[in-house]
């Protein structure tokens, strides 16, 4: 008996197990959980994080850091009201936004891939250049959306679900299938499992890398868009500190910071446990102080339940 | 008298019975040699001696008690000491203060150095070790790091020893050196498990023998008299290898490759060879010689700073691996663990990372399609494993190699294949395998190009050697003038003579 469920915990589906029942257990135990309101509300709050997650995966597999995500999402955010506010269309503003969320990410790519400069040092110098940039295009105030169709990219709904919801949802399942079915994603792990055979064997490895950032940049983008429209205005100072909880959620996901291994699923529960844990604090009324702590500790036990894996599944 | 026991091991990892039922023992004063192809279990029986694995099932027993250790720290409490093939020095401190590391001379907190340099002196000297204590292990080469790990043995009264293919990168000189020191350590009455898959090395120093194949004990010899290699061999691999080598004519056409003038940062030389269709080309040299430079250099691992490259005539520009492969030539790599393997993804993905470019549309793979090249190869070249969805992680050596011809094999269009060391720290019978592999390609019409150190393997093997020493082509010779001393003063620089390395 507990051996069989040692058996589950530490197989490949251990994180959804252990997801699975910390919610029947929360949805039993906490108030108000699991009503129509909360559980959109919940998932509202990962989007952000959410939508990051899905490049950051590919990033994370391919043995890479990106530590400028936040800055590029209050930038692009910025970059989208202005230019909407400038040209009076919103269509030129999110495209404006994605070119300047893939434009920094290409740049992060071509330091990191042909020049060889490590990806840590790297994105911790554009993370600072592009949130000067977000500080110095606003004159460091948050800029108003004038158009008010702009608020509808993330009030409107479909099926009585928000928009940002689908959108999650949709790069969910087109990131999944890029990382398992397409030679993209399957290219990202080999590099990770082993850059220089992965050359060897003929992978384009410089070229996979940068598009990998180029992705990231521009599906920060999206999520800046999202966030500058839910709040209402570009804010130079949002989503700070974000880098860390994409990663404290991929992470969580199982994926190795070793490279070579990660699942779209597992990101989706690692996303879920933060925004659960947190919703769950709120509901319970207990003061944003102390969620810092719990979320440090969730992130050890997944860390630690991840070593006792790959050490349950031992090596030859 | 026995004095090391081991009962009934069994051991058992997901997908793999490492080890079953397996039982023998050593006398004390015995040097015992461990053999088994790859994967037949001998790294495993090290593990569980040395307490770094748990045995399902056995026990072990050392001088008539049973041994019950949770870890590699009770082993070393009992006296067992293994030294792997990956040594376990600290680079940066001296050979005094890494034999003393956790039990330093100190007064206060204060290491006595003089005192330690002395002490661990005198003990190296009476041990027959001539290596001065004061030299910091990163400055020794890896025949001295050897005899220090050994000298760690000696210093911490070990019982029992446990060498894990302790030659495989030494010299002809420095083996001889720790074989004078294992026979000292035998007139001792010290045990030693001596691991290997050669033979000569075996028959000379061991007084008894244990032979493991697929996990189980294939054969037992108490002595050695009146055992022959021919039947160590047989009991290896579970049936008669009458010819490793098993070359055989063949027709020899056009000229295939092409290469001229290639030269780059690591080989400066300009050199310049041909190879041709259904022909074997052997690449011997010594060490450093310049062989595997030449072909990263051809297949565009490393830039090229001068060269030319034709196939079949036809001027090839390719100047990186992914260009190579389009223009048909594919390279396995001398270095299988940092330039072959993908660690960590599966055998099926290990093998179809190039060719899948064949099988995908827009960018999305076949996955079906995947799954049965894998099986094709996995079936054809006779890989190991328990599923095509294995880490390649777990596989033995030998099945990696496979899986990496796998990887080319699947390729299409390859019209040159050039493997460097393709059997190091392989099995007879799985090298025998390999060779097979190579002639079927070469009748196929592939050129093939064959770069290794063993001269019996490229003698063996090829149709013609190209010999290279100090970073040039040295001498061109055909099989019919195959003679080991004629390859041997080719590949070794003006002064020393053949008979200096041949002996």
């Amino acid at each position: 008996m507990t051996n069989s469920f040692k058996k589950i915990l530490l197989g490949d589906q251990g994180l959804v197990v252990i997801f699975v029942l910390a919610f029947a257990l929360v949805s039993i135990f906490v108030p108000n959980f699991l009503t129509e309101r909360n559980m959109l509300g919940l998932l509202q709050s990962v989007v952000t994080v959410g939508i990051v997650a899905c490049t950051m995966m590919f990033c994370l597999a391919a043995r890479d850091f990106d530590l400028s995500v936040g800055s590029i999402v209050a930038f692009a955010g910025m970059v989208a009201v202005m230019a909407s506010n400038a040209t009076g269309s919103i269509m030129v503003g999110i495209l404006a936004a994605l070119l300047c969320g893939g434009a920094v990410g290409l740049i992060n790519g071509v330091v990191i891939a042909k020049f060889r400069i490590n990806a840590l040092i790297t994105t911790l110098a554009t993370m600072q250049i592009v949130r000067g940039l977000a500080l110095i295009a606003s004159d460091g105030r948050a800029v108003g959306i004038n158009d008010p169709n702009f608020y509808q990219l993330a009030l409107s709904k479909l099926l009585g679900i928000p928009t940002p919801i689908w959108v999650l949802a949709i790069l969910f399942v087109v990131f999944g299938f890029v990382l398992n079915r397409t030679v993209f994603g399957k290219n990202t792990l080999a590099i990770g499992g082993n850059p220089e055979a992965s050359r060897l064997a003929g992978v384009n490895v410089d070229w996979t890398r940068i598009w990998i950032f180029t992705l990231q940049g521009m599906v920060c983008a999206i999520a800046g868009i999202l966030l500058a429209s839910r709040i209402t205005s570009g804010q130079p100072n949002a989503a700070i500190g974000l880098e860390l909880s994409v990663i404290s959620a991929c992470v969580l996901g199982g994926v190795s910071l070793a490279g070579g291994r990660a699942a779209i699923a597992g990101v989706i529960v690692g996303v879920m446990i933060m925004g659960i844990a947190e919703n769950v604090m709120n509901l319970l009324n207990i003061p944003a102080f102390y969620q810092y702590i719990v979320r440090g500790v969730i992130l050890l036990l997944a860390v630690l339940l991840d070593n006792l894996r790959s050490s349950a599944l031992g090596r030859r | 008298m026995s004095f090391l026991e081991f009962s009934h091991i069994s051991k058992a990892y997901p997908g793999v019975q490492a080890l079953s039922d397996v039982s023998f023992s050593v006398a004390k004063g015995a040097v015992h040699g461990l053999m088994g192809e790859n994967g037949a279990g001998k790294s495993t029986m090290i593990r569980v001696l040395s307490g770094d694995q748990h045995a399902d099932g056995g026990d072990i027993i050392i001088d008539g008690q049973v041994q019950k250790y949770a870890s590699t720290r009770d082993a070393f409490h009992a006296g067992v000491i293994v030294i792997h093939q990956e040594l376990q020095l600290v680079p940066e401190l001296t050979v005094a203060e890494n034999l003393r590391l956790g039990r330093f001379p100190a007064n206060a907190g204060v290491i006595q150095s003089r005192q330690m340099f002395s002490e661990v002196g005198d003990k190296l000297k009476s041990a027959g070790i001539d290596i001065d204590p004061r030299r910091k292990v990163k400055t020794l080469s890896i025949g001295e790091r050897q005899m220090v790990e050994i000298a760690k043995a000696i210093m911490l009264d070990a019982r029992v020893i446990a060498l894990d293919e302790p030659t495989s990168s030494l010299s002809s000189r420095e083996s001889e050196i720790l074989f004078s020191l294992i026979e000292r350590l035998r007139a001792e009455g010290k045990v030693i498990l001596y691991i290997s898959h050669r033979l000569d090395e075996v028959f000379r120093l061991c007084d008894s023998l244990t032979v493991l194949r697929d996990g189980k004990l294939a054969a037992h010899h108490p002595s050695l008299e009146n055992v022959t290699r021919e039947q160590v061999v047989a009991e290896m691999v579970g049936r008669e290898i009458s010819n490793v080598w098993g070359w055989r004519a063949r027709t020899v056409g056009d000229v295939r490759l092409k290469a001229e003038g290639i030269a780059g940062e690591k080989l400066v030389q300009p050199a310049s060879f041909e190879a041709r269709a259904g022909e074997i080309l052997g690449f011997f040299g010594l060490i450093g010689a310049g062989r595997s430079e030449l072909m990263r250099l051809v297949y565009g691992a490393d830039t090229r700073s001068s060269g030319t490259i034709k196939i079949d005539g036809q001027a090839v520009h390719a100047v990186d691996p992914r260009q190579a492969i389009r223009a048909g030539i594919v390279l396995c790599s001398e270095d299988r663990k940092h330039d072959g393997i993908i660690q960590g993804r599966s055998l099926e993905e290990n093998i179809n990372i190039s060719s899948r470019r064949h099988n995908t549309r827009f960018g999305i793979l076949n996955a079906r399609k995947e799954a049965e090249i894998a099986e094709t190869y996995i079936k054809k070249l006779k890989v190991r494993t328990p599923s095509r969805k294995q880490d390649i992680l777990n596989l033995s050596g030998g099945n990696q190699q496979k899986v990496i011809l796998g990887r080319w094999l699947s390729e299409q269009g390859v019209r040159v294949l050039i493997v460097d060391e393709p059997t190091r720290g392989i099995d007879v019978g799985a090298k025998s395998e390999i060779y097979e592999i190579l002639y079927q390609l070469a009748e196929q019409g592939m050129a093939i190009i064959v770069v290794s150190s063993e001269l019996p393997e490229v003698m063996g093997i090829c149709d013609r050697i190209l010999v290279m020493c100090g970073g040039r082509i040295s001498a061109h010779i055909d099989r019919n003038d195959f003679s080991e001393r004629a390859i041997l003063a080719a590949a070794l620089p003006d002064k020393k003579t053949p008979d200096a390395i041949a002996s």
